[in-house]
């Protein structure tokens, strides 16, 4: 039977406290913090980043298939998917699609996913990830957050199989963007929540529960996510399922993360299973999907290479102000710089395992490592001698650094470092995720997948550095 | 296979150079004009005399015409060069191998730069097409890497590396306040060198050259025929340029606190020169001050200070005007302004001035052997010039 083989979650390294919005818009302050997507991340980075976990904690089997599921896709047109394919280095032999327009994308996406493991036997492929932007004053501002989820599904190696799903889909007017649109509108709450949210809830948590033959007592664990909370906590309620088994929605640390949310809280959950366990899932929004996980014996070997947890724990604050000026819904007056030159089609295709994989070279001759890939040894000399070599999952040192005013940024300073890495290798690039007063020399950084900046309608993705998390 | 060098081969008869500055009121072609003009009238020279002309510059024209029309220059070769911020150093090499080949008798090197048409600030290169990888470092943050660097290398705490660093503005501002061409002709205090806007910590914008527009131009010709022109010309003993493999920014050996490119040509030119100790030898220099910490890290690739120890020379005012070996006594970069295609031929034009007695209130002691040095590129990557100049031939 299919099911999950291994999965991966991303949380961006800032936070937004509910209560600097507050103090700033002057509206009533709420609880908690949300994760903020820094300036350089989207959905795709931070679905890269999650992928990249998934990938590397799954069987050294090829992957067949590659779903992404956003509501914020960072191209409305180009398939986006292809973006996550070459950051993680798989395969051209692969199928691909972006699921979007719903919150419910994530869930479907995974459900799909299974379906293609069962169906070919292979192993697939899901990334889940959004960034969804609110209006100010608005509640999607401030109870929404921006993080990321993969799963990779197969019928081998299966850590929670798919016991038994149900799907249900419902025209109704709740949630609503336009293209060009910046920010959603949504109906009255309380005709989706008695009308929509509540009655799609419960059917779909009663026929799979029949589907599995299973009575409420009988689940261990409990992931609920629907656009409005309130949904959530009256269905458990009436339900009279045990609050204890209900999982963390990571209001109070993460926000609603949108499309990932099903997928993110899933990873956090996992690693509180025992082998039996049997976890509900479900995920209401224009209609709902719910699914009965079977924990296998399988997941007592499995760590996730960064725990929810952990990513939960690794932050730093950033202001309102500042978050508005990444997001351009305050305008700043824009240095007296030229505008960044949008990277040109050829040159991308030609390097594409380098600009999307980090792979650099190493010399066979003398064994150099170096980036970007060379032909001509920066050692030996030796000509054309090289060897593929992947960098995107080493660490490395700071050498040296620079805080750069004058360059055009979102987040001025910029601050470049010069990373050497352990086992051979100098790259001299951009990084993030740090304060200018914390750099120093020696300092531990990894890569991470980010969008240096987007000209022409052209996100120029590439790695930089971070500090470790 | 060497540089065998062209020593006493070619003298420089004649030079011009314009103020640097913000020339609002004047074009890259009425900048050219004027040195140009001012070169042929100080080596006695009518322009049909010149044979050949090479122009430096990086970005204020494109071909020979960007001279040979404003000039009306009568169907003669006009060569365009361009070496990033060597490039006016470039056009004057490229002129004295011409002469000292035989090909020509009497040829101009001139070299402009029309910066603040822009209306950006600081220096903006356009690069070709590309894949969006290479990193978005402004030219005051490329050097600022030498900084930490140099600092933890040589065990500076960041408050003394500061001062070390604002000594070095501050000496080349009081030697720009002697500079009736210079861009900034102030002496600056040193609190208020730190105290200026940070660009790229620790470098502040009083960190940092000039940005100006100017030109500059030598007149060149073989050096038995130099008395034919003028009774004290100035003589070539070294003329040293490398492009540098660009290793450092992707090898760990390379460790931010030197410029391997500036090392090969100082010792080249020496060689050529027949330059043994450099720090007795050479009466003045400039070097190539983009930003502070670059000239910091020179004084040790030329040989001027032993290894670690420039900072400590820095402070002491071994460089300063009244110093053993005063450096940018015509403000440098910093203070004369950096208006890219011309500032090498600005270099050689404080040879001219103070190889001859003609520095006014900044005049060195009877000079003997100059030295100009000029880069382009970044820490780890750039292209390097050297030259040794002297008054008298032998």
């Amino acid at each position: 039977m299919a099911g999950i083989v291994s999965y991966g979650s991303y949380v961006p390294y800032r936070r937004l406290k509910r209560a600097a919005i507050a103090a700033v818009l002057g509206v009533p302050a709420t609880r908690g913090e949300r994760a903020v997507a820094s300036f350089d991340e989207d959905s795709i980075s931070m679905a890269v980043e999650a992928l990249r976990d998934a990938l590397k904690s799954a069987p050294q089997t090829p992957v067949g298939s590659l779903l992404f599921a956003t509501t914020t896709p960072p191209y409305g047109e180009k398939l986006n998917a292809a973006i996550l394919g070459a950051a993680t280095q798989l395969p051209a032999e692969i199928r691909a699609a972006d699921l979007t327009g719903s919150t419910r994308a994530g869930l479907a996406a995974l459900l799909q996913a299974a379906d293609a493991a069962a169906a070919s036997g292979t192993f697939a492929a899901v990334a889940m990830a959004d960034a969804r932007l609110g209006a100010p004053e608005g509640k999607l501002e401030q109870q929404s957050g921006d993080g990321a989820a993969a799963f990779v599904l197969g019928t081998e190696g299966v850590i929670a199989e798919i016991e038994a799903s149900a799907s249900f889909t419902r025209e109704f007017l709740d949630t609503w963007r336009a293209p060009g649109e910046r920010f959603a509108h949504s109906w009255e709450e309380r005709f989706s929540l008695t009308q929509a949210f509540g009655p799609l809830l419960q059917k779909a948590v009663t026929t799979v529960m029949d589907k599995a033959g299973l009575k409420p007592d009988q689940v261990a664990r409990v992931i609920f996510d629907a656009p409005n909370p309130r949904a959530v906590d009256e269905f458990v309620r009436a339900a009279k399922l045990d609050p204890a088994k209900v999982a963390d929605p990571l209001s109070l640390t993460v926000g609603q993360t949108g499309a990932a949310h099903i997928g993110l809280m899933l990873t956090a959950t996992l690693p509180t299973c025992k082998p039996g366990d049997r976890v509900l899932v479900a995920n209401v929004a224009d209609g709902a999907d719910a699914v009965i996980l079977r924990v296998t014996p399988a997941i007592a070997n499995f760590r996730p290479i960064h725990s929810v947890g952990r990513m939960v724990e690794s932050k730093g604050d950033v202001s309102y102000a500042g978050y508005l000026k990444w997001r351009e819904i305050l305008p700043t007056e824009p240095p007296r710089r030229p505008n960044p030159e949008r990277p040109a089609g050829p040159p991308m295709l030609r390097s594409e395992k380098w600009k999307y994989g980090l792979v650099g070279s190493r010399c066979t001759a003398c064994g150099t490592p170096q980036l970007p890939p060379q032909r001509i040894c920066v050692k030996c000399r030796a000509r054309d001698r090289m060897e593929p070599y992947p960098f995107a999952d080493r660490v490395g040192r700071v050498a040296t650094y620079a805080f750069d005013r004058l360059a055009y940024s979102l987040n001025p300073p910029v601050i470049n470092v010069v990373v050497d890495f352990e086992g051979g290798g100098r790259f001299l690039c951009e990084m993030t995720d740090c304060e200018p007063d914390k750099v120093a020399i020696g300092d531990e950084v990894e890569m991470t997948f980010r969008r240096l900046f987007t000209a022409d309608g052209i996100h120029n993705y590439f790695w930089k550095a971070r500090p470790k998390r | 296979m060497a540089s065998r060098g062209i020593k006493d081969r070619v003298a420089i008869i004649g030079m011009g150079c314009t103020r640097f500055g913000e020339h609002w009121d004047k074009s890259a072609e009425d900048l050219m004009v004027e040195a140009a003009y001012d070169a042929y009238e100080s080596a006695g020279v009518d322009p049909n005399d010149v044979d050949a002309y090479w122009l430096g510059t990086m970005g204020s024209g494109v071909s020979g015409l960007t001279l040979s029309e404003p000039l009306k220059i009568q169907y003669k070769p006009v060569t365009r060069v361009e070496n990033m911020c060597a490039t006016g150093s470039e056009s004057l090499r490229q002129a004295a191998y011409a002469v000292a080949s035989g090909a020509f008798d009497c040829v101009m090197a001139i070299g402009v730069e029309k910066l603040k048409d822009s209306g950006f600030s600081g220096l903006v290169v356009t690069n070709p097409p590309n894949d969006g990888t290479p990193a978005n470092m402004t030219p005051p943050a490329l050097f600022s890497l030498l900084a930490p660097a140099y600092f933890k290398k040589y065990g500076l705490d960041p408050e003394k590396g500061r001062d070390v660093l604002a000594r070095i503005a501050w000496k080349n501002h009081k030697n720009g306040a002697r500079n009736p061409k210079a861009q900034f002709q102030k002496e600056v205090p040193i609190e208020a060198i730190k105290n200026s806007p940070k660009i790229a910590d620790p470098l502040c914008i009083m960190d940092c050259s000039g940005v100006s527009d100017g030109s500059a131009a030598a007149i060149v010709v073989r050096a038995e025929d130099a008395h034919k022109y003028c009774k004290n010309p100035i003589y070539i003993k070294a003329l040293s340029f490398v492009a540098g493999p660009a290793e450092g920014p992707i090898s760990q050996e390379y460790d931010f606190t030197t410029f391997p490119e500036v090392v090969a040509t100082a010792r080249d030119a020496y060689a050529q020169a027949g330059v043994t100790n450099p720090r007795e030898q050479i009466s003045l220099a400039e070097v190539h001050d983009c930003f502070t910490p670059t000239e910091l890290v020179l004084y040790e690739d030329l040989g001027f200070s032993p290894r670690g120890t420039a900072w400590q020379d820095v402070m002491e005012g071994f460089f300063d005007l009244e110093g053993k070996l005063p450096v940018n006594p015509d403000g440098g970069l910093k203070s004369f302004g950096h208006p890219i295609g011309a500032s090498g031929l600005r270099m050689m034009y404080e040879m001219w001035l103070q190889l001859r007695g003609e520095a006014g209130p900044r005049q060195i002691n009877n000079p003997r052997l100059g030295l100009t040095h000029n880069l382009g590129g970044q820490p780890g990557r750039c292209v390097s010039f050297v030259s040794v100049v002297g008054s008298q031939l032998g």
